[in-house]
């Protein structure tokens, strides 16, 4: 369960969160909504301590993040596995040592088992015989996969995916919305999604939080965000159901 | 409060009449000279939090011994050919000048000390240091500044692995070893092109330029060597190691990081040189 509260954030002079307040059940999917340059991303990066707010708490599991060394911080991110808007892939390495490298680094397996779990993270994100090339060799849309996979392979208990179908065709959306669900039904995972893309969100999510202008203007069950009367979400949902 | 506020807004439109002041040329030049020192002081900061940081986790498990072996190759080995051939030419530039400067006075018996000398102490390290720079500085600097913009940096903190202990600690441990070890293969490289120089060219009888070398170079010049090469490689690793690993704004950030990596190595060599000399006599 991730709670946030009061959450502030400046770069500089620009002020990027201005008092966010998000609670994420555990076991549900939780869709986070909004323009480009909105600040989806600086928020993720908080809720797994890769930025650190200006004011405000982060709470994983009722522990607050925002003030643990990068030792505690270590032991809370092992709940987690995030998915990079752009893969994030380590170019130096092949697909198999990116998907397999949180397994060596935690897990203490067989070489054969390894290769035997990748296979199947990589199966279940729809690539096969992918292991033994670069990730400079692949398309944008199969570096993201790459990127989903890698997340999942230690099965964590909450992911973070900031943009996970953005750029992929509408089959390989529907694998990843397909599996985002089954990971909620059969794992109970948490899920945080940052989306674009309203037909998604609304398949996926059990709460969607719609961020504008630094702050979560609306948040709650699909079928009430689809009510909203807030200026900027309405413009957001005409845009996918047309006016109303 | 207002009365101080409209005294010096009234003292300034008098005496301007309303047109921007412009700085005078002694201003301008103050302030860069300041803005550059103020920057100087702050990455000489930020290099040695960084360090200290390396140096805590360096201590830590796991071990990145892979890591670790990967980067030895690549600063040491990596870097042996081209530090010899520098090494080299080096001794035998110095040989021939200096050859040239003893004829006058039929004392060519002490080119040999003469250029170990130069060699062990000064040439070797600092050579040495700007060879791994260029060659083996920039690259980490652009790949830690590359996977800092593409988030590679952020993906292994996420994956629970201290980014600091998997990726600068091999390197910088690589340069603090490596360096000192390539400048003993530019030493013997530089007295080797001067033996060629002096004996094979100038008619310097063998037994004299080993003897005579023998006699005037110590142990202390080999150690001052070690102690100097030890210290430029430390400092231009962690030198790359932080532009790199702070860079931001993509890729032209990342070339601008490198750039800086670049010339602060090198000024971190003279400026060493010159400190550890007189800390060392
Ligand atoms: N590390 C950073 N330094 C400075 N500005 C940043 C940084 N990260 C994000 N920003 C700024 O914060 C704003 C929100 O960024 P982001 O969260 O990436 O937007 P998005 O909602 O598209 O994911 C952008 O204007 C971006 O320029
Ligand atoms: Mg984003």
């Amino acid at each position: 369960m991730i709670q946030v509260r009061g959450l502030h954030k400046s770069f500089g002079s620009q002020h990027v969160l201005t008092g966010i307040d998000l609670d994420i059940e555990e076991g549900t999917t939780c869709v986070i909504l909004g323009g480009s340059g909105s600040g989806k991303t600086v928020l993720m990066k908080h809720m797994i301590g890769l930025l650190k707010p200006d004011r405000g708490e982060v709470l994983v599991d009722g522990e607050d993040i925002v003030p643990m060394g990068p030792e505690e911080l270590e032991r809370v991110r092992r709940k987690f596995g995030m998915v990079f808007q752009a893969a994030a892939l380590f170019d130096s390495m092949s697909v198999y040592e990116n998907v397999a490298f949180p397994l060596r680094e935690h897990r203490r397996i067989s070489e054969a088992e390894s290769r035997e779990i990748v296979r199947q993270k990589l199966e279940i994100v729809g690539l096969r015989n992918v292991e033994e090339k670069f990730p400079a060799d692949l398309s944008g849309g199969m570096r993201k996969r790459v990127g989903l996979a890698r997340a999942i392979v230690l099965e964590p208990k909450i992911v973070l995916y900031d943009e996970p179908t953005t750029g992929l065709d509408p089959i390989t959306t529907d694998y990843v919305d397909e599996m985002i669900l089954d990971a909620k039904r059969k794992l109970r995972v948490t899920s945080v999604v940052i989306s674009h893309d309203v037909a998604s969100a609304f398949k996926v999510a059990d709460k969607i939080a719609f961020l504008s202008q630094g702050r979560i203007v609306q948040q709650g069950p699909p079928s009430e965000l689809r009510r909203s009367e807030h200026p900027a979400v309405k413009l957001f949902l005409q845009t996918w159901f047309g006016k109303m | 409060m207002n009365t101080s506020e409209f005294h010096s807004a009234g003292g300034d439109s008098s005496g301007h009449a309303g047109r921007p002041r412009t700085p005078g040329a002694l201003v301008q030049a103050l302030e860069v000279l300041g803005r550059s020192v103020l920057g100087a002081l702050e990455t000489l900061g930020g290099v040695a939090t960084l360090g200290w940081q390396v140096a805590r986790w360096a201590v830590r498990r796991p071990y990145r011994v892979q890591n670790l072996f990967a980067q030895l190759d690549f600063v040491g080995v990596g870097s042996t050919f081209i530090v010899g051939l520098t090494g080299l030419f080096s001794g035998m530039v110095f040989a021939h000048q200096s050859s040239r400067a003893f004829e006058m006075f039929d004392a060519e018996s002490l080119v040999g000390p003469t250029v170990a000398l130069v060699l062990t102490r000064e040439l070797a390290p600092v050579f040495s240091a700007l060879m791994v720079t260029m060659r083996a500085g920039s690259a980490m600097c652009t790949e830690l500044g590359t996977m800092r913009v593409t988030e590679q940096v952020d993906a292994l903190e996420t994956m629970a692995v201290n980014p600091i202990q998997y990726l600068l600690v091999p390197r910088v441990i690589a340069g603090l070893v490596m360096v000192p070890l390539l400048t003993m293969v530019f030493n013997a490289a530089g007295i080797t092109g001067a033996y060629a120089v002096a004996v094979l060219g100038k008619g310097v009888s063998a037994g004299t330029f080993i003897s005579r070398t023998q006699q005037w170079v110590d142990p202390e010049d080999l150690f001052e060597s070690l102690i100097k090469g030890a210290v430029f490689g430390l400092a231009v690793s962690l030198i790359a190691c932080f532009k790199g690993y702070y860079a931001s704004g993509g890729a032209k950030g990342v070339g601008q990081a490198t750039t800086e990596a670049m010339v602060a190595s090198a000024l971190a060599i003279v400026v060493l040189d010159y400190l550890v000399g007189v800390l060392l006599h």
